[in-house]
């Protein structure tokens, strides 16, 4: 074979690699950004399993503890204005308020032997617990999603492509100081 | 800096993947050398004529050989295990509150939700099966549902979930193929060797070169030697890649609950547990997230172990808590 030619299939499997490196580091960005967009529809998808929980929740309560009226009707409320919240920081901060009521409620229902010997609202507040819990770790899964495209956008090789084809880096999930106190304050109780 | 969880999965799986690539071409000279050795049996001449590509063609077909057996012969479904073990599907409504701690964890893991079993022993313990996250079932001890709180279920859940997602069921089957591939080259070696007579008588006459006498005697040497250190050494190799991996599901599964005490005292409950699981056998032991073999469980510093000793995953796990700014909990 004439050096020429060697030459020239060595360019070419060199070029070859190349290229399918580059297409394997675009797909694995795509892939991951991707991830990061269902995992952030995750957590909406627990939020709402909380909405649709509260009403069967609010009458059980009802049944049992019609005193406790204002607790139940904030409840409601906190349910509908996050519900009906529409910027991503109205949206945190409505749900937080959301989780408080819940946590009065709870709280209160203490006081109610026969409400708490009820099948039905033991159900409930196991069911409500797990959705908070779910509603934190897609919360964590989303930031550890993020921590893993963010990092592979920053380092090399990725960030070559990365640059070439306009990716960028997905914000974390955080909560501003406001909201990080109303979170971390005990729930008031008054009878 | 001390070690983070993620300190600690990087290094898990970086000792794993030494282990295995370290099996592969243990499992290769093993063949290699068998075969040769065989050969040697039965023509000591025909040794002296054989150069380093053919010898390698000769490893690599006996080696394939036995490979592709031992993958037919161990291609078992997740039915014939959970089968075995006496283990029952449930539903969400049997048991909300189990449902609900596997699925918190496979929101947190990003995974489909596997299904869920149940083996009625007061044995408590747990193990995990599933070749892909897409085909995944955890199985659950009645007796572990009853003994550990919510904290310390899901600490259980998350390191068999962490099995799933790094794909150990996946890993532990490859490493049986191996074994089984080593184990029956030996004993290939050993049916040759009693059973069909050499060929130095017919190959006196022909054995002009005179050096493929010496080799072929380092051959059969070399050959006996491996055919009975080797299942032994693959079977040292195939434990210690399933201690690294207990290891990284404990790691991995603190990346899931971000609460290390969880597991920890889980762990300490089961150790702490006088009944034994009736069920498991020492083919199904390494599945479970302790030895339930109990005389096994006690011997776990020896290579031997299929875990690691309890005391020291408490420990791991209790070290990175304390990184957090955890206080301990009070001893009950």
């Amino acid at each position: 074979m004439s050096p020429v030619w060697v030459v020239v299939i060595i360019f070419g499997a060199v070029g070859l690699v190349i290229v399918l490196g580059f297409v394997a580091i675009y797909n694995g960005l795509v892939g991951k950004r991707v991830e990061t967009q269902n995992s952030w529809s995750q957590i909406d998808v627990q939020l709402k399993r909380r909405y649709d929980l509260i009403p069967n929740l609010v009458e059980t309560v009802k049944g049992y503890a019609s005193h406790e009226k204002e607790t139940l009707e904030r409840v409601v409320q906190a349910r509908n204005m996050a519900m009906n919240a529409h910027s991503v920081s109205e949206q945190a901060q409505a749900e937080n308020m959301l989780s408080g009521t819940l946590k009065t409620l709870f709280a209160v229902a203490e006081a109610y032997p026969d409400l708490k010997a009820n099948q039905n609202f033991m159900g409930l507040q196991e069911e409500l617990k797990s959705t908070e819990n779910r509603i934190g770790f897609a919360r964590q899964h989303y930031n550890d999603v993020v921590s893993q495209y963010n990092t592979s956008l920053q380092t090399f090789p990725a960030n070559v492509v990365g640059g070439m084809f306009g990716f960028r880096p997905s914000e974390f999930f955080k909560l501003d100081a406001a909201e990080a106190a109303a979170v971390q304050k005990a729930p008031q109780v008054k009878f | 800096m001390p070690q983070t969880f993620r300190d600690l999965i990087a290094a898990n799986k970086r000792n794993s993947a030494i282990l295995v690539v370290v099996f592969c071409l243990f499992v290769t000279i093993v063949a290699m050398v068998l075969g040769l050795a065989i050969i040697a049996y039965f023509s000591p001449s025909a040794v002296s004529r054989l150069n380093f590509g053919r010898a390698l063609l000769i490893g690599a077909v006996a080696g394939g050989i036995a490979l592709l057996i031992s993958t037919l012969a161990y291609y078992s479904g997740d039915s014939m295990v959970l089968a075995v073990s006496g283990a029952r599907e449930i539903e969400h409504a049997a048991d909300p509150e189990l449902f609900n701690v596997v699925e918190e964890m496979a929101i947190a893991a990003g995974l489909p939700m596997p299904r869920v079993y149940l083996i009625r022993d007061s044995s408590p313990n747990a193990f995990a099966t599933g070749r892909d996250p897409q085909h995944a079932a955890i199985t659950v001890t009645t007796g572990l549902r009853r003994k550990l709180s919510r904290d310390e279920l899901q600490g259980v859940v998350a390191h068999e979930m962490s099995h799933i997602r790094n794909y150990d069921i996946r890993l532990m089957l490859l490493m049986a193929v191996l074994v089984g591939t080593v184990v029956m080259l030996a004993d290939l070696f050993w049916q040759i060797i009693w059973y069909t007579p050499g060929g130095s008588r017919r190959s006196r006459d022909d054995d002009k070169g005179g050096g493929g006498g010496i080799v072929a005697i380092v051959l059969m040497v070399l050959g006996i030697v491996l055919a009975i250190l080797a299942p032994l050494l693959a079977q040292i190799i195939q434990l210690a890649v399933s201690r690294q991996r207990e290891y990284l599901a404990d790691a991995s599964g603190v990346e899931l609950t971000r609460n290390p005490l969880g597991l920890a005292h889980a762990l300490r409950k089961i150790e702490d547990d006088p009944a034994e699981l009736k069920s498991a056998n020492r083919g199904t032991a390494h599945l479970y997230i302790a030895n339930p073999i109990k005389k096994f469980r006690a011997r776990a510093d020896s290579m031997f172990a299929s875990h690691p000793p309890i005391k020291d995953r408490i420990r791991r796990l209790e070290k990175l808590a304390h990184q957090y700014g955890e206080a301990e909990e009070e001893e009950v």
